[in-house]
């Protein structure tokens, strides 16, 4: 669908990449056109913000379903798509199909599994899946183990000038771990393993991005070894980023008592020194994406015993309250909340979208940063209510949304 | 408090249900420990009976009390079938390798299915920490864990509270307060070592553990015992020596590099024992592996090895544990 009518939307407060201020966007032809100073044309079309927040539509780096409910109940205009699909996003027709699968009023980037059925063993056709779509090379749920696959996937990516999102977690230490090794996964008796494992996998990861020069995001670092690890690096110039999910930063394991499987998640919530540590690279620009990590998983998947539960959460409805949390508790100013839900990962994806700046594609949300509202795993608009945050309250909706231009959902 | 007799004294425990107001015993954790001492004394009479001639009460007849074992067992599932028998329940065993759990039902069907026949307790055993609290909260009568994964396995830990009670009583010893008990093996995977862990704590005993690092649980300190992973100094003035099984399966290079490697190092041999308490008891949940975590000299020793009293007080705890979880259902007065 194509923007019929210029749309100016007026009195808000505009969030952009240099801070927050009053102003007007005006969008045409499905692109930014002005941010701020914009006057008013005959025959726009006028939205009154009513000094809520102008911000650009998030781009969700890394979800595991294509759940256009709940990704317009949060705001998301643009989401990466994970290649753990049934079957895998192995293959460039795969890719060209599920880039299609979102449009008009969401765009789905496709990240190509790095590995033929994401085993970590021979090859994908990159370059095939890169020209069908495909934005970045994943490895998928799992890592890597083989350094040599490792080090040649890095190499080619590179060549292609693709970022590869790689999920950091030692397999042999981490076994068969359905939690972090901690005094709640000995009191449950739930098979855990160290927190260590992240550290291991993302140093060996770094040391052969930084060998080979390709661009690496560690999709979700969690732990206060990785964490150092990665500002280390970026201090050196390895083109590194990091990511996390909001569970990491907003809940430790404590939230695994009385085994609620909705705090099952892969890397498992960690002890409380490594949400502290996440918040601190929040704040200091270690971590450069805030994903959903949406997964939603219905009750054959979750009402099970917690070792035996698939990991995941539905998480696309309560990433930009949980990102504002952030800002409320002065971690992160506004306009970095927005670089982390969609300014880096459309960055990282390449694509002209993620800000609001001129030329930008016209996705847009209108935001009260204020709104309460309280996350009920009974009411959401995702296809499964698997939220680990059930009950909490949670302040910021969107309100507007405009995917190109194109107001959605009418 | 004063000493314990062997049947409960009045006015000891809060009145009726008071004393004891969980619906199921899901773990050792739940409980109070005015609590676990409430369940050692009711099982008292039951020591009594089962070591009369004719075993048998009615207090639960006409009740149906299903023991589904997700996990094989022989001993607690035979203890737990006994303890409802003796009580003149109706007892069905559920063993997993005949149910439709082969064929793909999910535990909750499965709980749904038992709850549907209307039972009036379930006692379950599952491989995953966890299982029994999630079936529990789906089914309207009382659930007794009978071992979840790595979780607990309270009536264990019970029975080895009571068994420990009867044999210090007997050398003119009370209570358990201040006695230090070594729990040596497999820490990691035992819900025996969790449970008791817990209860020995609750009832005033000193606990140590003992294992090599691969075998022991992630920050076990927090729980409040003394970590070892030298077997002679976990032993050195310990009154009591609490030996699991070392599981054979988990055993060949994974985490230790053979049997008689870990007997050389944890074995409890009548050398070793000679390094805790004089006259130290030995115990042991079974099944045995004799000849690897512990010699059948030791084993068999008539005045220190109480394994075979554990055994028995099992039957009395299931019966005792049976008896007050119904107690509800059955409309006993203070208790409706």
């Amino acid at each position: 669908m194509k923007q019929a009518r210029p749309l100016a939307i007026t009195g808000g407060r505009l969030v952009t990449p240099d801070g927050v201020r009053p102003g007007t966007l005006r969008c045409s032809g499905g692109r930014i056109e002005t941010v701020g100073d914009a006057a008013v044309q005959d025959g726009d079309e006028i939205v009154d913000a009513g000094g809520r927040l102008i911000a650009p539509g998030l781009v969700d780096f890394g979800v595991f379903a294509i759940d256009k409910p709940a990704f317009h109940f949060g705001g998301i205009t643009r989401a990466a798509l994970m290649p753990d699909q049934a079957p895998p996003l192995d293959h460039p027709a795969r890719v060209r199909f599920a880039a299609a699968s979102g449009k008009p009023d969401l765009w789905v980037h496709p990240l190509a599994a790095a590995t033929a059925a994401l085993e970590g063993g021979q090859l994908a056709e990159l370059a095939l899946m890169r020209d069908a779509g495909a934005k970045a090379v994943a490895t998928g749920r799992r890592w890597i183990g083989d350094s040599g696959v490792m080090h040649r996937l890095l190499q080619y990516a590179a060549m292609l000038g693709l970022v590869v999102v790689s999920h950091a977690e030692d397999e042999g230490l981490a076994g068969n771990a359905a939690a972090t090794a901690s005094e709640m996964a000995t009191r449950l008796g739930l098979p855990s393993a160290p927190a260590e494992a992240e550290a291991l996998a993302a140093a060996r990861d770094i040391a052969l991005a930084e060998m080979t020069g390709a661009r690496l995001h560690l999709r979700q670092v969690t732990t206060a070894a990785a964490l150092d690890l990665v500002r280390a690096a970026k201090q050196r110039g390895v083109a590194v980023t990091a990511g996390v999910t909001p569970a990491h930063f907003m809940l430790s394991d404590l939230a695994l008592k009385d085994f609620r499987t909705f705090a099952r998640l892969s890397p498992p919530l960690r002890e409380e020194a490594d949400r502290q540590a996440v918040l601190e690279a929040l704040g200091d620009g270690t971590i450069d994406v805030v994903a959903s990590g949406h997964d939603p998983r219905g009750p054959e998947d979750k009402r099970r015993p917690f070792a035996d539960a698939a990991p995941g959460m539905a998480g696309a409805e309560t990433l930009l309250a949980m990102v504002l949390t952030l800002v409320r508790d002065g971690v992160i100013s506004l306009e970095r909340a927005f670089d982390l839900v969609a300014r880096n990962p459309a960055r990282l994806l390449g694509v002209a979208a993620g800000e609001l700046a001129p030329g930008a594609e016209a996705d847009i949300a209108l935001i009260d940063p204020e709104k309460p509202w309280v996350v009920d795993s009974g009411k959401m608009a995702a296809s499964a209510g698997n939220t680990p945050f059930d009950r909490q309250p949670a302040q910021g909706r969107v309100i507007g949304l405009w995917k190109g231009g194109v107001p959605v959902g009418g | 408090m004063t000493s314990t007799s062997s049947t409960p004294a009045p006015g000891r425990y809060p009145a009726g249900a008071r004393a004891f107001p969980h619906r199921s015993l899901l773990g050792i954790g739940q409980l109070e420990t005015h609590e676990i001492l409430y369940l050692l004394d009711e099982a008292e009479q039951w020591v009594d009976l089962n070591r009369q001639s004719k075993k048998h009460t009615d207090r639960l007849a006409g009740l149906t009390i299903i023991n589904a074992f997700f996990e094989n067992s022989t001993r607690t599932l035979l203890s737990f079938e006994i303890a409802g028998k003796r009580l003149g329940a109706d007892v069905v065993n559920m063993h997993a390798a005949q149910s439709s759990v082969k064929k793909g039902e999910t535990l909750i069907d499965t709980a749904m299915t038992l709850n549907a026949m209307r039972v009036d307790a379930i006692v379950i055993r599952h491989g995953s920490s966890g299982a029994v609290q999630l079936i529990a909260d789906k089914v309207a009568c009382p659930v007794l864990n009978a071992g979840d994964g790595q979780h607990e396995h309270p009536t264990q830990a019970l029975l080895d509270a009571l068994a420990l009670r009867h044999t210090l009583r007997a050398r003119g010893r009370s209570e358990l307060n201040g006695l230090v008990v070594t729990i040596c093996g497999d820490i990691l995977h035992s819900r025996v070592a969790r449970s008791n862990i817990l209860c020995l704590q609750a009832l005033g005993a000193v606990v140590r553990v003992c294992a090599p690092p691969a075998l022991m649980p992630a920050r076990i300190e927090m729980l409040g015992v003394e970590a070892y992973h030298d077997f002679d100094a976990a032993l050195a003035g310990a009154e009591v020596v609490m030996m699991l099984r070392l599981q054979n399966e988990r055993m060949e290079g994974q985490f230790v590099p053979s049997p008689r490697e870990y007997r050389h190092l944890f074995g409890l041999t009548p050398e070793r024992l000679a390094r805790a308490a004089p006259d130290a008891i030995v115990m042991h949940p079974g099944p045995m592996n004799r000849g690897v975590e512990i010699d059948s000299t030791v084993a068999d020793l008539p005045d220190r090895s109480i394994i075979t009293e554990q055994v028995e007080m099992g039957v009395a705890i299931r019966m005792a544990c049976l008896d007050v979880l119904t107690r509800r259902a059955r409309g006993v007065e203070g208790w409706a």
